[in-house]
């Protein structure tokens, strides 16, 4: 182990503020101990900005966790040290860290809508962290409490202090969170993955407040992610960990321009907002778009309206007049933020609600008129895959089970015959044999979605709703679904309706594109058309949104 | 305001002195250091509370296992007690030897004798059998219909919940001890009329509890998946909805079967259950009641076995309520 020299008087300006060495973290578990973190060294110097990058289970947030000393109670760092000051803090109990948390070091946490007290007011869920380093009497804290939400650019802050967390925005939230983080003037924050759970352009907009605040009060910040682009555009230096080890480090401008290691350089390449649109990979779906007669729109939406009741309130109208069709074999994207009204439309197309008015045809049937039988005979024509593949497998069945669902539901095959479809679907997506006595819980992210698109293609539809399908997922497994879905698209012919908010990755699958904005359609378009040449605002700002795009700007 | 955040950074720069950055942390290490800051703490003796307290907390989990084991034990004996009395003891539990009555615990009656020179540990073993088959007699009639008023509430939802869901509150709204009376009452007196009458009183809690759960899973995405893969309704809350909310349901059960073997005791007690002679729980302590000043050991027995079996289904009952994924 390396110890950090006695810093002399004169190097003091760049001592770091954070110095990580030779870091171990172990966790017991039943199989025996799991080393999570090996070997970890790395430097925060006042102002920088360092992002830790890996895929999950990289070990990115045990070292965060571990600098806090906010390790899961089966977890302990088993060597190394973590500085903070030039103070080792590593064996410090929970009681001392107290004293460094809030002060020394902030943290803004994953999910801004869990992370805040939801039966107190937004002022009160930020007085706390005031209150309990005893900042001064309760009219000091009041003050400074709406000093910090103006601060973090939140209009009206004396009336938002007094709401509570669910009248908030999730970009509000995080704001709320980051106001908490800087609210002792940390030297640090911790960013663990602040912004993945965001809208694109919430994203551009928190990440910006935050190179705001880094500027004006010279706080580091390190950032930990599993997007590449995002720690492109905004850090000075690049951490890159796999399976608990660095894999390599640097100035960001070095490791994005000359990766010298094979994981960094896959990174990069599955990081959709990285590299080019491969233009011609998408061409024979393009050409049936351009040479589309009527009869090859298998979806067509007119004029859809889609009202919620809110009690004796009036209606709230998440859908307004959308009109959009599909032509068969190709792939059609609906953008837009969270809240646009776009998994409405998804859900009105699978036949989920009913639309108040307006008319939504999948090969020739109207499905707003379907009732039970018919609605049932539907679903083999159109499949629905959902965002969150921890929520839509059934925990209590094996893989084989899941899949053959759709199979016993509409009485194909007997027994072995299912099964045999089953292997062969469960092959398609790449998963093992081995897969199919598994429960969903042994399973990864990736492998669960793979499941759930299996689920969905057994039934040989022609439709197939994504809905949000890869948002959860990281750069990597995200990379190896929408693969996956192209080649399943040309070899049965599959047509797409493909829900996000995420433009990059739309860019590498979509034909066509609708954005939405507030529940009408602002712009819609071939997608070529729609990247290189948008007609509207919303559109740019969306595009510009995008993490990474400055950096491939400026490199090429 | 941006004013007022530059004059902050500059002061911030000043109170931690650039000549030793450390000095505000290190002296939070130190408890010699007068200046300390505000919440440190003597950090050789937080640290060795830290060893203790981790220590503790594996010492603890390994006594949460052995507690377990114990519970589980406790509950295996009772069963044998009940499926093969005559393995655990000699004497019989209802014809006495006059001679012996009233007599202290001792080798030969560990528990003691009653008035009519009974021994006690026998009357306690036979007496097993009475009271855990109405226990699960009660738990079953909770359980069952319990969560068939539940699922079907919590899956049909609309007025056929509303209607459900206002008996149940009307259940929920007259006491146990007085609902169950008034169904023996109706019913008529027995061991079998009485676990009856115990668990009808428990079916409302069942219901309101399956019903919870129903409308949590009901709302799942596996559940809207398995409607939009082509299920009916009634395969998809059998395949999905009953097996994903039974787990809480079934710790529930374990529970309720500790509340029940008391209740029934209390029945038995109040002289609303089994008829004398027969050794049920609560009987036992009802007739040692007329002898607490004299012979302790009548009333205190019985009253043990039913407050560790009781313990024993509840520990049970959490770890249930635990594993649950």
């Amino acid at each position: 182990m390396s110890i950090p020299q006695q810093p002399d008087p004169g190097a003091l300006a760049s001592a770091p503020v954070l110095s990580v060495r030779n870091l171990s973290v172990d966790y017991r578990t039943r199989a025996g101990i799991a080393r999570a973190v090996n070997n970890v060294s790395f430097d925060i110097a006042p102002g920088e900005v360092v992002a830790v990058v890996g895929e999950s289970g990289s070990g990115k947030t045990t070292t965060a966790q571990a600098v806090m000393g906010l390790l899961a109670p089966n977890g302990h760092i088993a060597a190394g040290s973590v500085s903070v000051n030039g103070t080792d803090i590593s064996a410090w109990s929970s009681h001392q860290l107290e004293s460094v948390r809030g002060t020394a070091i902030g943290l803004i946490p994953q999910d801004p809508n869990n992370s805040l007290n939801p039966v107190t007011t937004i002022g009160a869920n930020l007085a706390e962290v005031l209150r309990i380093h005893r900042v001064g009497p309760a009219s000091v804290i009041r003050s400074r409490v709406i000093e910090l939400l103006t601060r973090v650019g939140i209009p009206e802050p004396e009336v938002r202090a007094k709401q509570y967390p669910h009248e908030l925005s999730g970009g509000m939230k995080q704001r709320v969170l980051i106001a908490s983080a800087i609210a002792l003037d940390p030297q640090l924050i911790i960013a663990d993955e602040a912004t993945s759970a965001l809208d694109v352009t919430v994203q551009k907009r928190i990440l910006d407040l935050l190179d705001e605040l880094r500027s004006e009060l010279g706080t580091a910040v390190l950032f930990v992610t599993h997007d590449l682009a995002v720690a492109a555009d905004r850090a000075s230096r690049i951490v890159v960990m796999k399976d608990g080890e660095i894999q390599e480090q640097g100035e960001s401008a070095a490791v994005l321009s000359a990766p010298s290691t094979a994981y960094t350089r896959k990174l990069l390449t599955d990081a959709p907002s990285m590299i080019l649109r491969d233009r011609d990979a998408r061409a024979v779906p393009r050409a049936r778009v351009d040479s589309a007669s009527d009869a090859d729109r298998i979806v067509t939406v007119r004029s859809l309206v889609q009202e919620f009741s809110r009690g004796r309130r009036q209606a709230f109208r998440a859908v307004d007049d959308v009109s959009f069709d599909v032509v068969r074999g190709t792939t059609h994207a609906i953008v837009g933020e969270s809240g646009s009204g776009k998994t409405t439309v998804a859900r009105a197309v699978a036949g989920f609600t009913r639309p108040t008015s307006g008319a939504v045809t999948v090969d020739g049937v109207d499905v707003s008129t379907l009732r039970r039988d018919a609605l049932r005979q539907f679903r083999r024509q159109v499949q629905l895959v959902y965002q969150n593949p921890f929520s839509s497998l059934d925990p209590r069945q094996s893989v084989a089970e899941i899949v053959a669902e759709p199979l016993r539901n509409f009485g194909i095959g007997d027994r072995t015959t299912r099964a045999a479809t089953v292997a062969e679907f469960i092959d398609r997506v790449a998963l093992p044999a081995s897969t199919l006595t598994r429960l969903p819980r042994e399973l990864s992210g990736g492998q669960r979605q793979r499941v759930a698109i299996a689920r969905a293609l057994v039934l040989h539809p022609n439709v197939v709703v994504l809905d949000e399908a890869v948002s959860a997922l990281d750069v990597t497994v995200q990379a190896q679904i929408l693969a996956l879905l192209e080649r399943l698209q040309s070899e049965l012919g599959l047509t797409y309706l493909f829900i996000s908010h995420d433009l990059a990755v739309v860019r590498h699958i979509a034909d066509t594109i609708s954005v939405m904005r507030a529940g009408r359609i602002v712009e819609n378009g071939s997608a070529d058309a729609v990247f290189d040449f948008p007609t509207q605002d919303y559109t740019r700002e969306l595009l510009e949104a995008i993490p990474g795009t400055t950096t491939t700007r400026s490199s090429r | 305001m941006k004013i007022d955040l530059s004059d902050r950074a500059d002061a911030r720069e000043q109170s931690i002195p650039t000549a030793e950055p450390s000095a505000s942390l290190a002296s939070l290490r130190d408890p010699a250091l007068p200046d300390s800051a505000p919440g440190d703490q003597s950090s050789t003796a937080t640290s060795r509370a830290r060893g203790r307290f981790a220590r503790g907390r594996f010492a603890r989990l390994r006594d949460a296992r052995a507690g377990l084991i114990i519970a589980w034990g406790i509950i295996g004996v009772v069963l044998l007690w009940a499926l093969l009395p005559a393995l655990f003891t000699g004497y019989n539990p209802l014809v006495g030897v006059p001679a012996d009555k009233l007599q202290a615990p001792s080798l030969a009656h560990w528990f003691g004798t009653d008035a009519l020179g009974r021994d006690l540990l026998a009357r306690i073993i036979h007496g097993s059998v009475h009271s855990l088959s109405g226990a699960l007699l009660a738990v079953s009639v909770g359980l069952v219909s319990g969560t068939a008023i539940g699922v079907i509430a919590g899956s049909a939802g609309g007025i056929v919940d509303d209607i459900l869901m206002r008996v149940v509150d009307v259940l929920l709204a007259i006491p146990g001890l007085l609902l169950s009376l008034s169904i023996i009452i109706l019913l008529g007196f027995g061991t079998t009329n009485a676990a009856i009458a115990v668990g009808v009183g428990s079916v409302a809690s069942f219901a309101r509890l399956s019903r919870s759960e129903v409308v949590r899973v009901r709302r799942t995405d596996y559940v809207e998946a398995a409607f939009g893969s082509g299920g009916r309704y009634a395969r998809v809350l059998l395949r999905h909805v009953l097996p994903n909310s039974i787990t809480t349901v079934i710790g529930y059960a374990a529970l309720q079967f500790g509340v029940a073997i008391l209740a029934i005791s209390t029945l038995g007690f109040l002289g609303y259950g089994a008829p004398p002679p027969t050794p049920e729980w609560g009987l036992l302590i009802a007739e040692g009641r007329n002898y607490v000043a004299t012979s302790w050991w009548l009333t205190t027995f019985p009253g043990l076995i039913v407050v560790i079996v009781v313990l024993a289904a509840n520990r049970i009952s959490s770890s249930l309520g635990r594993n649950r994924t």
